[in-house]
């Protein structure tokens, strides 16, 4: 077995929006996710993420680039393949309300998959929802209620269990917690981790809050306008991040420190983040950064390692 | 001295037909000039509904009991005139989706200038010069070509902006922002927050601040106000409420919270359980069915307030010199 679960090479997803109008959602992406570990990509809204996460677990078909899973190549696989592969990469949403059907009831909205791949039929399946209710910590009576009989946590609870009922070994989890009250986040973000130790699991987790990106990462992916600007160790990116537009990121989290907040400088971007439309040339990020000089608008940096494990795209670091 | 803007024992209800929701139960606490003040609070907390009372905005019938003061009067009962009159020159409130406080139809600078001229008397071009200069107060660049679009040709933040200008036009002693920079970005989050702030000091002006992130509390406020299941369970300055929390549920909150400086990843210490059911909330402490420390009493009488410091009080039984210590939450080398 590799020690890499997914690789992504050069991936584009394009829409068109209109008869001369493309958005270039994901444009040229690479990047690999190691067996076990968790990945996270974090990026300002319409940067690109949702799209990159949909496109690896099948929702959208790449516009060009390869994906390869488990040492399959996606798009050209038999039948037999691709339903295995189906059942192997599950995707989480961020909205648990709009992502459950409000007129099943809990049980069948988790046996779901189980129905669709026949995993599991009569006692057995019933045997089954009732296990996974309680391993996202669930009561097997709840199986016979509606989803809006529940609060949000709980909801997201179900969308975890509806995931986990056909055995996957990697799960795309997109703002799986950004719909959740501070309280319950860290109580989805534990079972999360548990289920990763218990079920030998490989996560790609999308979100906005930075600090919670850090906790549960191994790695981090920084994304911006459709393009990666930075991935490293989730401890190195944040002791020293490369890109100008992480250092900007990360210098705008608010600290909960009353003391610590009141001294900080930050780096405070100006300007909003340009229409992924009309990208801007050479480096996208260029209108707003603070170190752009003539090259950054002419030519686009190239991706580079330049320390150990961490690799990012800035002609800083190109002499 | 009096305060700038008082509440004393709000109480608002619901009817539902899954029965009353008590959306607030208790509610009383201050604004004094030129304080930010930050309201935190799980969602259903009564947060909004508190705000929107201040405002003017939920019908008579649903306020059961309570007083709200601005500038020692009481506004609670105000005729729809004179509410307006006082929105228009007193008391400015930002939401959390600017979309909702703005026309998609009308051009963003003719819905400032309107705003404008309904509560000053200034002629068409005064008015749109005011405009103009509010815009550029807020940081929007290219100003006067600006005014002339419609809020879908501005981003998020920028709409953020424009909703904050016609909240200012009015020069308010009171800023109400609900959630203001929830639904934007980290770096645009960064932006507005410093815009408040400079506007603040700028204008000598109040805000009340409702947020459910601690970091943007942490930043921004003097003094924090903590709501729990329709009622403040905690409130005093924000070093207070970081450094000596004395409520079980503001314990919970600071622990749920990553550390940004951990070498090594500690596991989250969640607060277990559910929020509150407002249909039937319980007649003791609301925390009571998740707070790892509920005595008897906690489940059979609702805490007063206890006294902590000056301006420090906490809603729980804890603080009574008769109840057992517990080991003192210490936010452990949070930074
Ligand atoms: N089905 C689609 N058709 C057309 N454009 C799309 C589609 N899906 C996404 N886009 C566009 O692609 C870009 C990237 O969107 P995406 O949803 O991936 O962003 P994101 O990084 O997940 O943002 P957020 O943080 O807001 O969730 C945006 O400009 C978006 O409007
Ligand atoms: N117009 C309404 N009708 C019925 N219930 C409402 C109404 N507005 C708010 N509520 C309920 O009141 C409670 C408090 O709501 P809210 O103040 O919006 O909470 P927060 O702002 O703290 O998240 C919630 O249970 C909410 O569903
Ligand atoms: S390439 Fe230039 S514009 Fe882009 S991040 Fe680096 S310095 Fe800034
Ligand atoms: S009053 Fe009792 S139940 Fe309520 S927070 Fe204090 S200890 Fe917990
Ligand atoms: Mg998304
Ligand atoms: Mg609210």
């Amino acid at each position: 077995m590799s020690e890499e679960i997914l690789q992504v090479e050069n991936v584009k997803k394009y829409f068109k929006i209109g008869p001369n109008q493309t958005v270039k959602s994901v444009d040229g992406i690479s990047f690999a996710i190691r067996r076990g570990e968790t990945f996270g990509l974090v990026g300002e809204s319409g940067s690109g993420k949702s799209t990159l996460g949909k496109t690896i677990v099948g929702l959208y078909p790449a516009t060009s680039g390869k994906i390869r899973f488990d040492g399959h190549e996606l798009g050209n696989l038999d039948r037999q393949t691709q339903r295995k592969l189906n059942r192997e990469m599950q995707m989480i949403f961020q909205d648990p309300h709009a992502s459950l059907n409000p007129r099943m009831r809990v049980g069948d909205i988790i046996a779901e998959g189980i129905d669709a791949h026949h995993l599991a039929k009569g006692k057995e399946r019933q045997e089954l929802v009732y296990h996974l209710l309680e391993r996202v910590g669930l009561r097997p009576e709840h199986a016979e209620r509606f989803p809006h009989e529940f609060s949000g946590g709980q909801r997201q609870r179900i969308g975890i269990a509806r995931a986990l009922a056909v055995k996957p070994k990697f799960i795309v989890a997109d703002e799986p917690i950004s719909a959740l009250d501070v309280s319950i986040q860290a109580q989805v973000v534990n079972l999360l981790d548990d289920l990763k130790q218990e079920e030998d699991l490989t996560y790609l987790f999308i979100a906005h809050d930075l600090g919670m990106v850090k906790h549960i990462s191994d790695r981090i992916g920084v994304m911006y306008l459709g393009k990666m600007m930075e991935i490293a160790e989730s401890s190195d990116l944040f002791e020293e991040p490369l890109h100008p537009y992480t250092q900007a990121l990360l210098s705008a989290i608010p600290i909960p420190n009353p003391r610590l907040a009141r001294k900080r400088e930050r780096i405070v971007l100006s300007g909003d983040p340009p229409s992924p439309v009309h990208p801007p040339s050479g480096c996208r990020f260029r209108t707003r950064c603070p170190y752009a000089t003539d090259i950054c608008s002419k030519v686009e940096p190239a991706w580079k390692e330049v320390k150990k494990n961490h690799w990012t795209a800035c002609h800083l670091y190109n002499q | 001295m009096s305060h700038l803007l008082e509440v004393e024992h709000l109480k608002v209800t619901f009817p539902t037909y899954g029965g009353e929701v008590q959306a607030v139960r208790d509610v009383s606490f201050y604004v004094d000039q030129g304080e930010v003040v930050a309201i935190v609070g799980e969602s259903g907390s009564g947060k909004t509904v508190t705000v929107q009372t201040i405002m003017g905005l939920i019908p008579a019938k649903n306020i059961k009991d309570g007083n709200v003061r601005f500038n020692g009067k009481e506004i609670l009962h105000l005729s729809k005139k004179e509410m307006r009159k006082l929105k228009g020159s007193e008391i400015g409130m930002v939401f959390q989706d600017p979309m909702t406080s703005l026309n998609p139809t009308m051009k963003i600078g003719k819905q400032i200038a309107e705003g404008i001229r309904k509560h000053q008397k200034l002629s068409k071009a005064e008015a749109k010069q005011k405009a103009i200069e509010l815009l550029r107060l807020v940081g929007i660049p290219n100003a006067e070509e600006r005014y002339h679009q419609y809020p879908h040709e501005f981003s998020g933040g920028m709409r953020q902006r424009v909703v904050i200008a016609i909240a200012l036009a009015c020069n308010p002693k009171l800023l109400i922002a609900d959630e203001p920079t929830t639904a934007l970005d980290v770096t645009i989050q960064a932006q507005i927050l410093d815009l408040m702030k400079e506007l603040q000091k700028k204008m000598g002006m109040s805000i009340i601040l409702i947020t459910h992130d601690l970091g943007v509390v942490a930043e921004m406020a003097q003094r924090v106000i903590v709501m729990y299941g329709g009622t403040v369970v905690e409130t005093g300055t924000v070093f207070d409420i970081f450094e000596n929390p004395k409520h079980p549920y503001t314990w919970g909150l600071l622990r749920s919270i990553p550390n940004l400086h951990d070498k090594e990843k500690k596991r989250l210490v969640p607060i277990e359980g559910s929020p509150p059911d407002l249909f039937s909330p319980p007649k003791g402490c609301p925390f009571a069915p998740r707070c790892p420390y509920a005595m008897e009493i906690c489940v059979e009488k609702n805490p007063t307030p206890f006294h902590i410091s000056n301006g420090h009080t906490a809603n729980c039984w804890l603080n009574d010199p008769r109840a057992p210590k517990v080991e003192a939450f210490i936010a452990e080398g949070r930074e």
